[in-house]
């Protein structure tokens, strides 16, 4: 029984999503064995193998998986297939787009998203924008998951001597799907997933130029930004910043929810974060009953006073 | 060209669900339900190709119990063509799912399959992807702009991506799932509700369709999560800081 797990990253840099997978697969207690698929993406590898956990890089370096389009890496992954217990990947939009497909190739079920590993079958992933939670099996001979990052966040360690590397030469195209543009958000504050402290803004901003109440609270704090649906919708910020159900899930230290009414759909993307501080002038806003703080009041008012408190 | 859209009937978005206390399920009697928002996204944007004469017909399925004939209809009065229904009343996992659509894409010559990125009950994310693969067709996923170009051989989309966005070109035919951002639904008027009662809706069954539905895929038990300590609600910002400083320690 072995685990394979497929590395996320734009062929410069890993993603740290793919190290709380690492961290997850170290709960199976099987040997780890990581694919990195990619064009010229030595440093990736470099970064991989120097993971204590990791006994193995799978090096695909090819230009047909420069783009990381699934359509070639899952025919890659089939071929690779045979002889693995587990393959895994982040639940990122990479993971959710790639291993289903997959799945689809290889014919057997596959499990979203998981929280929790009970044994290397048994599974905890949340269901109904995490109102509830299964404990799945998943019984064919190999077992694909998704694992939310998320609930995995624990630091790796490094070692000394690399991890044995080998060279996988097969070369998958499946010349349907082409890459035309990517458009990636730049920015100098942390990344939504990795960050201890997450500030979000909801419709209560009102405009886009208010919204820079929000980025100015979260630099004082080294803090990402996120927002809720309806911000996104309204066009105050791309939609990487969604926070939810359907966007991004987050679990940092700190996350504090401004001009957000804490929808179902809001609260599934942020509830397991360790403290909640809720900013909002109806004091029935159902985001105060999941906040371990809450101030009630004008956001237009609260935040120019935060930022002249904090140093 | 052909247009298949998948629609699930699920629980209501905005219902508080409730977990049955012996563990078996999430309480789906007596309770609110509708169309997958994202279906309903979906068949928004097969309407609006229809519309545009970009597509020759759409065809909404829906797989599951009676009551989705309801969700079915619906689709009609917003302006597909034709429906089908496939009575199950089992849980169907996504392999299964996908499975059956891939018999009716055959049946019905569909070059073009249109359907949520997730059913927001059981929130898998599958479905879509494994259906592209059996047939080996490109995959569309997470779908906020779609343009069919090159005289209907290919489909250009915008993509939602964790970092931002990316645009892909893909032969048709193709799987595409739609995200929040596709479109807006439109409502359905009274005059083509009524219409919609003469549209064809037939039902196939999974014998005909000799579909294999098991999976290696079990439930085991249903729970509700923990909930969350009580929280207090503090009267000034100066008291917040203070919180924030001294009681949760989470800022210097
Ligand atoms: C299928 C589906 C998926 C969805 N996925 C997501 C998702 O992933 N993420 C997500 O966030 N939503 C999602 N939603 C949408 C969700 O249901 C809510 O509509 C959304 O979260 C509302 O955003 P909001 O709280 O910013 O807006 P509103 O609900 O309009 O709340 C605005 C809040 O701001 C407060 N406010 C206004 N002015 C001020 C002020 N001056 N000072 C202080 N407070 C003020 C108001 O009291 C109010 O509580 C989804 C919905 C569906 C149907
Ligand atoms: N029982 C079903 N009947 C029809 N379509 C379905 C069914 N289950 C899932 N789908 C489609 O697959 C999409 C993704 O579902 P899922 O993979 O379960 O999250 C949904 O938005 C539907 O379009």
């Amino acid at each position: 029984m072995t685990v394979l797990i497929i590395a996320e990253h734009d062929n410069q840099s890993l993603k740290p999503s793919t190290l709380a997978v690492i961290a997850a697969a170290e709960q199976l207690a099987l040997p780890i064995e990581v694919l990195v698929a990619g064009y010229q993406c030595q440093a990736v590898v470099e970064k991989v193998r120097s993971l204590k956990a990791v006994h193995c890089v799978i090096v695909a370096d090819h230009e047909a998986y420069r783009d990381q389009l699934s359509e070639n890496l899952a025919l890659l992954l089939q071929f690779l297939s045979p002889g693995y217990s587990h393959i895994l990947a982040a639940a990122s939009t990479f993971g959710k787009d790639l291993l289903p497909r997959l799945a689809g190739l290889l014919q057997v079920s596959m499990a979203s998203d998981i929280v929790e590993i009970i044994d290397p079958n048994t599974f905890i992933r949340p269901i109904y924008a995490g109102n509830a939670l299964a404990t799945v099996c998943l019984q064919d001979a190999v077992r694909l998951i998704t694992v939310r990052s998320s609930a995995f966040n624990v630091a790796l360690s490094v070692k000394e001597e690399l991890a044995e590397r080998r060279v996988c030469d097969a070369v998958y195209v499946l010349e349907k799907t082409k890459l035309i543009q990517r458009q990636e958000t730049k920015s100098a504050r942390p990344e939504l997933g990795q960050a201890k402290v997450v500030i979000s803004g909801g419709r209560g901003l009102q405009n886009k130029e208010n919204f820079a109440l929000i980025e100015q609270l979260a630099d004082k704090l080294n803090a990402a930004v996120g927002a809720s649906r309806a911000a996104v919708d309204a066009g105050f910020v791309p939609n990487d910043y969604q926070v939810g159900q359907t966007g991004k899930i987050v679990a940092p230290d700190l996350y504090i929810a401004i001009g957000i009414s804490g929808a179902i759909q809001h609260l599934a993307g942020m509830k397991d974060s360790r403290v909640i501080v809720a900013i909002n002038k109806d004091a029935e806003a159902p985001i105060f009953q999941i906040a371990d703080y809450g101030l009630v009041g004008d956001l237009f008012k609260i935040i120019p006073e935060l930022l002249t408190k904090l140093p | 060209m052909k247009v298949l859209v998948a629609l699930k009937r699920v629980v209501d978005p905005y219902v508080k669900i409730r977990v049955r206390a012996d563990g078996s399920g999430v309480e789906t009697s007596n309770v609110k339900m509708g169309t997958n928002p994202f279906d309903e996204i979906a068949i928004e944007e097969a309407v609006r190709l229809k519309e545009q004469g970009l597509v020759s017909s759409t065809t909404v399925v829906a797989i599951g119990h009676v009551a989705s004939l309801e969700n079915l209809r619906a689709a009609l009065a917003l302006g597909i063509d034709t429906a089908l229904f496939v009575p199950c009343d089992e849980m169907l996992q996504p392999l299964a799912v996908a499975r059956i659509l891939q018999q009716l894409v055959a049946r019905e010559s569909a070059q073009l399959v249109i359907m949520g990125k997730q059913a927001i009950d059981d929130d898998n994310n599958q479905t879509g992807q494994m259906l592209a693969a059996l047939l080996s067709w490109p995959q569309c996923t997470f779908a906020s702009e779609v343009k069919i170009v090159e005289e209907g051989a290919s489909v250009e989309v915008t993509r939602e991506i964790d970092g931002g966005f990316e645009v892909i070109l893909a032969s048709l035919p193709a799987v595409i799932t739609t995200d929040l951002r596709l479109n807006t639904p439109r409502y359905a008027s009274l005059p083509n509700i009524m219409r919609a009662k003469q549209k064809p809706l037939a039902t196939v069954t999974l014998e005909e369709l000799a579909v294999n539905i098991q999976t290696g895929f079990k439930v085991l038990s249903i729970a509700a999560p923990k909930a969350r300590k009580a929280g207090v609600m503090v009267d000034s910002v100066d008291d917040l800081l203070d919180k924030l400083k001294n009681e949760a320690k989470v800022i210097g």
